[in-house]
């Protein structure tokens, strides 16, 4: 099963929820087996199955709720987050455990949450993330930089009362 | 003020996504800026601290097994599906015929215990409701609701997916019969609560026919239906009408 592990990750980050996540993955080779002969062999399998992996999440109970409350396309709303100072937490980061990161993360609302991951994570290029998101690379890019900042905002209370 | 231009493209750097050429330049501007190249660093400890904290969930090893089971290639889906809803309508044909043998032959005592249940069962779904905290887990979703009854019912069993249905899950809470534990789910219907309750058949020391076939002698002032199921015991009851109630039930007979 191709991408196993890393699915499963992707999925319980979407979802919170472990059981959740494991029908989300079953789900997602079941559809991605039925519609494997629609798969060009030119383009990315990678971003092709995490789409399907998203578009079932969105479309599931637990991905209506997430994304019920907050906006799916965060991009219309201007500067809704601090601006945020550069640097101080760069110390900080090195000294913690990645629970604090792993808090931050899991606040973010999903928009922000699943760019990230695929970026740092996942390591897709702007293209594949692109692909997977279906938005344009300059979405990519602006959601990434949102999110960057998002989580910094958020990771700053924890490192002060740390 | 002259790093404005590079920093706001220091993530796109940062991600190995800019040209070759830009990227060669940014790479001779980081070294020789003491401003760009502090915040590259810090930039660079945020990515590897987010790409270890995400690397967080593993999954289980029996999960695999039972997904390269699922995926292993198997007759036409439509098939299969046939196949089991033959070998369902089978199972409720032979177990309908058993239970329908079985009331027969069952004596007015035994009438009298299985009404001293039903009644059991309705007192419990009053009290329950009548309680200002009718459910111990609140949830609206069945994969939170069936994880919360883990180690404090000795079985397991399966709620069914609501999405398409007017039905909406409440929450859940244990309960006892015949001092027995089993579960007790809240379900909600148009502002009609009906309750389900789940527990293991052998625990039981009253015997049930697998069916509700005959109505009870003394009539309860609720809709219900009971049955077995895969070693359970369901009880599905409320004020609704018979037609959800039965729905209801209906939903849950068609899990595994």
């Amino acid at each position: 099963m191709p991408l196993f592990e890393r699915l499963f990750n992707f999925a319980c980050w979407l979802t919170h929820d472990r059981q959740a996540a494991e029908d989300l993955v079953q789900e997602t080779y079941v559809k991605a087996l039925k519609g494997f002969p629609s798969f060009q062999p030119n383009t990315n399998f990678r971003a092709w199955i995490y789409k399907i992996l998203r578009n079932t999440f969105l479309t599931s109970r637990t991905g209506l709720k997430a994304t019920a409350t907050v906006p799916l396309d965060l991009e219309g709303e201007a500067e809704i987050l601090l601006t945020v100072e550069e640097t101080p937490e760069s110390i900080l980061l090195e000294r913690s455990d990645g629970q604090l990161v792993q808090q931050a993360l899991e606040q973010l609302p999903v928009a922000y949450r699943e760019v990230l991951l695929l970026c740092e994570v996942e390591e897709m290029s702007y293209q594949e993330i692109s692909a997977t998101l279906a938005i344009p690379m300059g979405t990519v890019m602006s959601r990434l930089s949102r999110a960057r900042k998002a989580l910094r905002s958020g990771l700053r209370p924890q490192f002060q009362k740390g | 003020m002259v790093c404005e231009s590079w920093k706001a493209k220091l993530d796109t750097y940062l991600d190995g996504e800019l040209p070759e050429q830009e990227m060669r330049s940014f790479d001779d501007h980081v070294r020789a800026c003491p401003a760009c190249s502090s915040d590259a660093l810090s930039r660079v400890q945020m990515k590897r601290a987010i790409q270890a904290a995400g690397k967080r969930f593993v999954p289980s090893a029996d999960f695999r097994r039972r997904l390269e089971q699922s995926l292993t290639p198997q007759p036409q889906r439509s098939f299969r599906l046939g196949w089991m809803l033959a070998a369902a309508a089978g199972v409720i044909l032979v177990v309908g015929t058993l239970a329908s043998t079985y009331v027969a032959s069952r004596s007015g005592k035994d009438q009298a215990s299985r009404d001293h249940v039903f009644s059991e069962i309705a007192d419990l779904h009053v009290a329950t409701l009548a309680s200002s905290s009718p459910v111990d887990v609140i949830s609206t979703d069945r994969h939170t609701v069936k994880p919360w009854f883990q180690g404090k019912i000795p079985f397991a069993f399966n709620l069914p997916e609501l999405q398409n249905s007017e039905f909406s899950l409440l929450g859940g809470r244990m309960t006892y019969l015949d001092q027995t534990p089993g579960a007790h789910l809240i379900y909600d219907v148009r502002k009609h609560h009906i309750s389900v309750f789940v527990f293991e058949e052998r625990a039981l020391s009253l015997k049930l026919p697998a069916r509700l076939d005959e109505p009870s002698s003394k009539p309860l002032p609720f809709n219900m239906e009971t049955w077995s199921q895969g070693g359970l015991r369901y009880f599905v009851i409320g004020d609704a009408s018979a037609s959800d109630i039965a729905r209801l039930a209906k939903l849950f007979q068609a899990e595994p």
